[in-house]
Parts: C-alpha cells; structure tokens; sequence
C-alpha cells in the first residue's frame, strides 16, 4: 500500500473569502493598492524580504526573517490557513501583511513589514488586514502581538488594544493583544482609509507584476566608520565619501 | 572689533545616529576643520541642550575637545534652549572679534533619539515656565497650537497656509542629502485627498502631523576665524556681519499681544544694524520652522513681509526657490530635522554653502547675503544672524 505523505503534510485549508482590493492615496501624492496575493506570486515577495534579513535597525532582521518564512511556509504547503496582502505603488512591492485564520470566530495577525518608510504605509497595510479579518471573515477578534517599539505605537496605542496576556501569541508564545469588533468600529473613521473599486489602471499595474522596492530600508548610516576604518583623523575619507553621495544626489 | 569670518563648515546626516553625543559633535567638527583647512583651534564652544538630561552626560565641550585632539584649547559648553547653536556661534564671534582668539570652532549636537518621542517631547517643554506653563503639561506643539489659532483669527492664515510651508520645506529637503526627511509629500496627500486625515491627523489641533518637525539627531560645526585668518587660508570670504539676540516673557501668556514675536523683531532689527543692511538686501534666509506657522510669523517678523501678510507672500511663491526671498531651500527644521542643539549652527551651515555657491540643486542663484533665525523657547531667546559673501 503506497502512502501520499504530501497529503498528510499539507494542512487542509479552510474556505476564506477573498479580500476585496482597495487603494488610497499617500501623503505623497501617490496611489497605493492593497490586494491579495496568493501562492503562485510568493517568490516574488520572498525576492524582495531576503535582503531585509541582514538589516538591523528597528526589528526588520527579526520580522524580515519571521515572515520569509510564513511566506515559504506558505507556498510550501505547510501553513494553516494564512493569507497575504501586498501594497503597491505603481507596481513596486511597499508593504507586506500576513495573518491567519485561526476559528471561524478569531483570526490572527502574523506581521506588517514596511518596504517603504515614513508615510503610513505600514498603518495603512494593518489597518487593511483588520478590515479583512473583521470585515470580511467576520471574526470577532484578532490577536496581536508587537516585535518593534513602532509597532507598538501603531497598533497597541493608536488602536487601544485590549490585553489577552492569557493567551499566548503564535509569534514566539509572547502575551497577545487583541483588536475586538468594537475597537475597529471606533477606529474605521481615523485610521482606515481606502476606496473601491480600485480603477483598472491601477489594478491592472498591481496585478501585471511585484515589482522590487526602489528604496527598501536598508542598514544603519555609520557616518563615523570611514573615519575610524582608516584612522583618518582629519575625516579625508569621509569628506570624500560625502562628496560621492552629493555627486549621486545632484545627478539622480 | 575685528571682522570675523566663517573658515570652514561641516555637518552630519540628520536622522537617528547611535553614537555618543560627543562623537557626533566631532564628526562635524572635523569636517569643518578638515574644510577650513586647520588642524588647531585656540576655542571651542559646544552648543547643546540635553545631554544631561537626555544622554546622560555633562562637561560635553571637554569631551569634545578631547575626541578632536584640539588639547589644550579652552572649551565650554552652551545649553540656551533651541536657540544654543547661534547663541555659540556668537560667543565664538566675541572670542575673535575681541581679538582674543584667531580660530574658534563652533559645534552643536544634539541626540534626542535616544529616548522616546514622548520623552523627547517633556525634554523639549522643560523650557516653558515651570510654574506657569510646564505644569500644567503644555508643550511645544501646544504653544504652537494655540499660537497659530490666534493668528489665525487674526491675520486670516489658514490649514492650507501651513499644509504649503510643510510641502514646501519637505520637498526642499530632498535636495540635501544630509536632510532627515527623504520623502516628497503633496498638497493632495496630506490635505485635499480622502485619506488626507488619516496620512496628516492633528497633533495639536490645528496643527497637524506635516507641521511640525521631525525629532533628529545631528551635529554640525563651523570655523571662525580673523580676517587675517581667512585670508591665509584662502577659504570664500563669508563675513559673519551681524548679530542680534533678544529676549521675550518667559511665559507666553504675558505677553500683551501673543501673536507679536518681538523677540524676533529685535533680534533681526539689531542684527540688519550691526551689518548695515536691510531685509531687502537678503538674498537667502534660515527660518526656524519647528512648526509651520513660525516660518510665516518670523518671515513678517524679521521684515520679509509686512506684519500679517507673509502668507500671502507664501502663496506668491516669494519665499520659494526662484522667489522673492527663499527660505529654507535646505529643507529648514521641517526637512533637515531639529536637533535643537545643532540647529543654529546648521542654520549657519547651510547659509555659508550657500553663499560659496555650494547648494548644488538648492542653490539660490548669486546669493550673496544670507541671514538666520534661532528661535529659543517659544520666542523668548532669540538669536539673527547675518552673513554677507566678499568677493
């Protein structure tokens, strides 16, 4: 008798409804597009996470790592019932958020990892995958945990999560934190935003293909390492790496 | 008194920098001394405002002195709130207009990244009135607040008006690439769209997220020097021509008229004097723009604009690049970033680079008079520089 361990191994998914693409605009005048993405698209994403995995400034080594691998989790097979958002601007791949259905009734918040920083794209994307959740698979609840002091902010505070601190979170065992029904309703007029349908030539641009970001984070500036590197005390070495950066500015 | 004149500039990154204070300071330092061609300084003054209280350290201009090898010049520290960096750069003035001393190496540096935005925000309110304002849990963006309600009313300024210097400024910056802020904003995006609430929310009603500046860290540092100095080292001849500083009721509210910055008034006033010049002689100006509104209330303050009237000669595009009297081409606080202690000397920075022709794509064509504006507490220490370039 012959044995399909494939089909042991692979966890039997539960029907979710798809999430329905919306698109806001920026405070940079740029339009972005929040959509779902499924399986076949997942190398893409993981393109563009791996290099996040080497930076370490404000968790993204920690979180870049943790979601390449429910991503490969996922598109191996091996993952219960997770689902993934993509946020594009004009195509390039901005933000990823992830997250699970636990029971008909709960779902679980997996991570928000921003590829672009300092307008709201993050908030943006965690606010979507709560509209999902609630919204959408009409769960009662989604546990959350923070692995980042911004992460934090965002969602403990500016939701004013209530504490599940009984209830270990997936990510690490960690005390959850809970967004309720209740607690999105008094949020959806500040902090979600986003319109739909989302018009066919943005969409088509999402959809045609994950672009890589232009200006992931990257590491740290060390603008002292020249200096010490080369023991240079009157900074030759930073002046002219200086004078490079200014030059690549003044020409992009 | 001696002319004195701005030998070398250097600067860092704005933005958040692990290093300890002094290293920072000297960072900039050296590239100031590295641009002016010097090796030695008979002074240094180190403007900063919370290295006590924030990083835990006192004594900074020693520790300066020392990370920069400049032993055994005579070193000492300046905390005057917001306004530290220029009220440095004075007693360096004095230093070599006195003839005291030949090269005087003025730095600031602030690291306020150290601790949380809500810490950083109680450190900077430390400087209201501890008994009339602090107490009471005002802080700066509240002083702000109210202030621009009142102008408001008065004057006729609107959310739109301010929403146009944070754009302006944030997208100035984007042509510095030592600028904390690298991201373009628009006027849709953060005032006109759907989701301009949620990207823009008010942090102090009515001012908003885009108004304020950015909490940063960063040093920056210039030489100054004789003119017999200046001549040996061969450096642009940028004469530091006028100072002014003034000072204003401690608590905002006794003030008779609290949309009246007249600490700024005097300040410019005394400095145009010193310098015999007029505020129509200035062909590029650092205003401090902590929050949107002081950009047009010190634009009028100063006499760019009648009193009143400076949000119209921001809607002119006066005060853009290509305009009438440019301000904050580098970025001003809003884009640059604010590190309080380092501010009035990156104000410096920024004015010398233009005076020399250096702005690169930020450059306001045939500067050849700059002037800066360090605004302590709210209005009340105020410091104007002015600059003039001898060809």
């Amino acid at each position: 008798m012959s044995v399909d361990l494939e089909k042991i191994l692979r966890p039997v998914e539960s029907p979710m409804k798809p999430y329905e693409p919306k698109y806001m605009m920026l405070a940079s005048g740029e339009a972005v597009v929040v959509r779902q993405v499924f399986r076949d698209e997942i190398p893409d994403l993981l393109k563009a996470v791996e290099p996040l995995v080497h930076v370490e400034r404000d968790y993204y080594d920690v979180v870049a790592a943790r979601v390449y691998a429910e991503l490969l989790g996922y598109y191996q097979y091996r993952f219960q019932d997770q689902y993934v958002l993509a946020l594009q601007v004009d195509g390039e791949l901005a933000a990823i958020v992830n997250g699970r259905q636990v029971t008909p009734t709960l779902g679980l918040s997996l991570h928000t990892l921003a590829l672009r920083r300092g307008l709201r794209i993050g908030a943006h994307g965690f606010a979507a995958k709560m509209e999902y959740h609630i919204d959408t698979l009409g769960h009662d609840e989604v546990l959350v945990v923070a692995e980042s002091p911004i992460g934090f902010r965002r969602w403990m505070i500016e939701y004013k999560l209530e504490k599940r601190f009984e209830t270990p979170h997936e990510l690490g065992g960690v005390p959850s934190w809970a967004l309720t029904k209740e607690l999105f309703d008094r949020a959806r007029s500040t902090l979600v935003v986003g319109r739909r349908p989302v018009p066919p030539d943005l969409l088509d641009k999402a959809m045609d293909k994950i672009l890589p970001p232009s200006d992931p984070p990257t590491p740290p500036l060390d603008p002292l390492a020249a200096t010490r590197a080369l023991y240079d005390p009157t900074a030759t070495a930073l002046v002219t790496q200086r004078w490079e950066m200014e030059k690549g500015a003044s020409n992009a | 008194m001696r002319d004195v004149y701005v030998a070398g500039i250097g600067i860092t990154t704005f933005t958040r920098l692990e290093y300890p204070l002094s290293e920072i300071a000297a960072y900039a330092s050296m590239m100031a001394l590295k641009d002016a061609g010097v090796t030695e300084v008979d002074q240094l003054y180190v403007a900063n405002m919370g290295a006590p209280r924030v990083n835990h350290q006192t004594a900074l201009a020693s520790a300066v002195a020392d990370s920069l090898s400049l032993l055994p010049a005579g070193a000492a520290a300046i905390e005057n709130g917001p306004a530290s960096g220029a009220a440095a750069i004075k007693a360096g003035f004095q230093a070599v207009a006195s003839g005291m001393d030949d090269v005087v190496l003025v730095a600031g540096v602030e690291r306020m990244r150290e601790v949380n935005n809500l810490e950083a925000t109680d450190f900077v309110a430390t400087l209201t009135h501890p008994l009339a304002e602090y107490i009471y849990g005002v802080t700066l963006p509240a002083h702000a607040a109210m202030f621009t309600r009142l102008y408001m009313e008065k004057y006729g300024v609107t959310e739109r008006h301010l929403a146009m210097v944070g754009v302006k400024n944030q997208n100035a910056a984007l042509n510095n690439v030592w600028a904390h802020l690298q991201q373009g904003i628009t006027m849709e995006g953060i005032l006109d769209s759907p989701e301009a609430m949620t990207n823009n929310p008010y942090v102090a009603e009515p001012l908003r997220f885009f108004d304020a500046c950015p909490v940063s860290d960063g040093g920056a540092a210039i030489i100054l020097v004789s003119k017999e100095k200046a001549m040996e080292l061969g450096r642009p001849l940028i004469r530091l021509s006028g100072i002014g500083q003034a000072t204003d009721t401690h608590a905002v509210f006794e003030r008779e008229e609290p949309t009246d910055l007249l600490a700024v008034r005097k300040a410019a006033k005394d400095a145009f004097e010193m310098a015999g010049l007029t505020p129509d002689d200035v062909d590029v100006a650092e205003l401090h723009d902590a929050f949107t509104i002081l950009e047009i209330a010190e634009s009028e303050e100063v006499g760019f604009f009648p009193k009143g009237e400076g949000h119209i000669g921001l809607e002119k595009g006066e005060t853009a690049l290509g305009g009438r009297i440019p301000i904050n081409v580098g970025g001003g606080l809003k884009g640059r970033g604010h590190p309080v202690g380092a501010t009035g000397v990156a104000q410096a920075w920024e004015i010398v680079t233009q005076l020399r022709g250096d702005g690169g794509k930020r450059q306001v064509e045939g500067a050849k008079v700059g002037l800066t504006l360090n605004f302590g507490g709210f209005g009340n220490n105020v410091v104007c520089l002015t600059f003039v370039r001898e060809d």
